[in-house]
């Protein structure tokens, strides 16, 4: 299966150098970095060429990296049904960078774009309809970004003074819960309870 | 005028002025399986515009996710598609196992293999005759449902819980099953093709049914691909297309069975289809029954290890196997860093898992490739100069559960 991704790989890579950043083939699957402005050619070229054939779209999705200058990973899924193979292409893109839709090739990416700008606040450009799809009917804020609480900051309940439902920013009666399961021995990021006092007398 | 515009719109009477109607439809129809909102411009009775408003059954899985570990995330793929629930749970015990290069016992194998057939059927047989009672009749689903009470209760007795079982684990499955489960679920693989029968009777020839059903919601191959679809709705335009079979996981290239594919492509055939799979179904369970008491098959039913818990009886005399207990019920396993894509052919298509792993004991980033959203999706395209009657029926064949679709 690798070596078959192997041979692949370098057969796109060898026809299509200009839109190939990297690529690598992990656990049997091809991942291959695409430029964000070649990825609509790139995809279409897939599409149509024989040896590749990858017209069925699986997936489009981001990966939230805030460390990053290039904050966002967009990470597209294809399958081929006629050659029996798969493939991942991922565009880099900061937070204020625009992807080129591939509403035109695959019609089906519709949603799941819609479902990235919900998501992640990443903006196409070429999409016929770019609304929010999965979150509430004017909800503010990107949820799968990992600078968003999990617990939101607006909550919802039916007021029976007012007779309609009301938003509210959130009260949690009890502090939204982490725990800390990394061993001391593996490398804990904070000073262990005692071990101050452990420091102070070395010096 | 002179062009063949009319253009005496003033001299036109108020009922004469006539224009697209918009309706909603749901959120609360019973024929909009859940919670779906379509918002239909109709000419008439013809469907101009079909938009799907989704969501409302959002619970944000996948943020969720990134904040517990790898085994607190498992009974969320449960609440995913609540009919079928251990096919989904199928896929993330197999993205993490890829990961983590966990080896899966051969017992534990035929187990999952056995369920998620059984989680198959329970698919079908909601959706055949739900679908059937979309467009009017009610005796299927009376039928189907006293069915899949009993598939239930055997879910119940190999996991404890009627639907939202937490079977399948990384590196196996939870327990091991008693030789009378097997007998009984035997003796029902035997029984259930007569019922099967019964709701042939009652459908595939019905005049209704079929008047309903035949040549509605079309699909070619290319638009097969074009949507993204997968499991039933490409198999009932014709290709063979089945994962189980073209990228086999588990266990199932030893499994002999037929993929059954349509000819048209339309709701008829995607039920046909079905009907089918379920009879396809029971001839894999049996043969997995069969395999589950051959002695060879016998062993231990999770690769003991790192990710899976110690015995039981371990536990009560090794002092490591309590710590190894207790730490991975408190803290979990960690998984190497890297990316995988896992996918099962879940009884409404592929379901796939886009699992990102940063070393710790908590998914990075893990997405959930549902194939219902891709599915309804294509609402607009398949519903579009459609009757307005037609759209309960097309939503019928598409197999949509909001649990999945909203994650």
């Amino acid at each position: 299966m690798s070596s078959e991704m192997q041979e692949l790989g370098g057969y796109i890579e060898a026809k299509r150098p200009e839109c190939i950043v990297t690529w690598e083939v992990t656990q049997g699957e091809l991942t291959m970095q695409v430029a964000p402005a070649n990825i609509r050619g790139l995809v279409e070229w897939l599409r149509d060429e024989p040896t590749c054939r990858f017209t069925t779209l699986i997936d489009i999705t981001a990966v939230d990296y805030p460390q990053r200058a290039k904050r966002f990973d967009v990470v597209y899924h294809f399958l081929s049904m006629h050659q029996n193979h798969r493939i991942r292409l991922k565009v880099a893109a900061r937070e204020e960078d625009i992807v080129p839709s591939i509403t035109s090739v695959h019609p089906s990416a519709d949603w799941f774009e819609r479902e990235v700008f919900d998501m992640f606040g990443l903006l196409f450009s070429g999409h016929p309809d770019l609304r929010r799809i999965l979150t509430d009917y004017g909800f503010r804020g990107h949820p799968l970004r990992k600078d968003f609480p999990t617990t939101g900051y607006v909550e919802v309940r039916y007021d029976e003074e007012q007779k309609r439902v009301i938003y509210e920013p959130v009260s949690l009666v009890q502090e939204y819960r982490q725990f800390d399961f990394m061993s001391p021995w593996e490398g804990a990021e904070y000073v262990l309870p005692g071990d101050e006092k452990a420091e102070e007398g070395a010096k | 005028m002179m062009d063949g515009t009319n253009q005496f719109d003033d001299a036109q009477t108020q009922e004469q002025r006539i224009r697209n109607f918009n309706i909603n439809f749901g959120p609360q129809h019973p024929a909009a399986h859940g919670v779906l909102r379509l918002v239909l411009e109709l000419d008439g009775e013809i469907v101009e515009r079909c938009d799907p408003h989704i969501g409302l059954l959002h619970r944000g899985t996948e943020k969720l996710m990134e904040s517990r570990t790898y085994l607190q995330n498992l009974p969320y793929f449960d609440r995913l598609d609540y009919v079928g629930t251990m096919n989904q749970e199928h896929g993330w015990c197999l993205a993490i196992e890829k990961l983590t290069d966990t080896p899966v016992p051969r017992r534990a194998q035929l187990i999952r293999v056995l369920f998620c057939e059984v989680g198959r059927i329970l698919n079908h047989l909601l959706n055949v005759t739900t679908q059937a009672m979309d467009v009017g009749a009610l005796t299927p689903p009376l039928w189907g449902f006293e069915e899949r009470e009993k598939l239930m209760v055997f879910y119940e007795r190999a996991s404890g819980a009627r639907l939202h079982a937490s079977y399948f684990r990384p590196g196996g499955v939870h327990q091991d099953l008693p030789d009378e489960l097997l007998a009984d679920m035997e003796e029902w693989c035997r029984e259930f093709p007569k019922v099967l029968d019964d709701i042939d009777g009652l459908l595939t020839e019905n005049r209704i049914f079929k008047q309903r059903n035949v040549d509605i919601g079309v699909i070619t191959q290319a638009d097969a691909q074009e949507w993204g679809f997968s499991g039933v709705m490409v198999r009932g335009s014709g290709m063979a297309w089945d994962l189980r079979r073209a990228q086999p996981y588990e266990c199932y290239d030893e499994f002999e069975f037929r993929i059954p594919v349509g000819k048209n492509g339309d709701c008829y055939d995607r039920y046909l289809v079905r009907m089918e799979e379920m009879r396809q179904s029971i001839h894999i369970m049996l043969q997995a029954i069969e395999k589950l008491r051959m002695p060879e098959n016998k062993g231990d039913i999770l690769a003991r290890g790192k990710v899976t818990p110690p015995k039981r009886s371990e536990m009560k005399t090794s002092m490591e196997a309590l710590i190894h207990h207790f730490k991975l019920y408190t803290e979990g396993f960690h998984v190497p860093e890297g990316e995988v894509y896992a996918c099962v052919e879940a009884p409404k298509g592929e379901f796939g898992v886009y699992l990102v792993a940063d070393g710790t004991n908590r998914p990075y980033r893990a997405k959930i490739r549902a194939p219902g959203y891709a599915h309804l999706q294509a609402m607009d395209f398949m519903a579009k100069g459609h009757q307005l009657a037609d759209v309960a029926a097309i939503l019928g064949s598409m197999d949509i559960v909001f649990g999945e679709v909203d994650r």
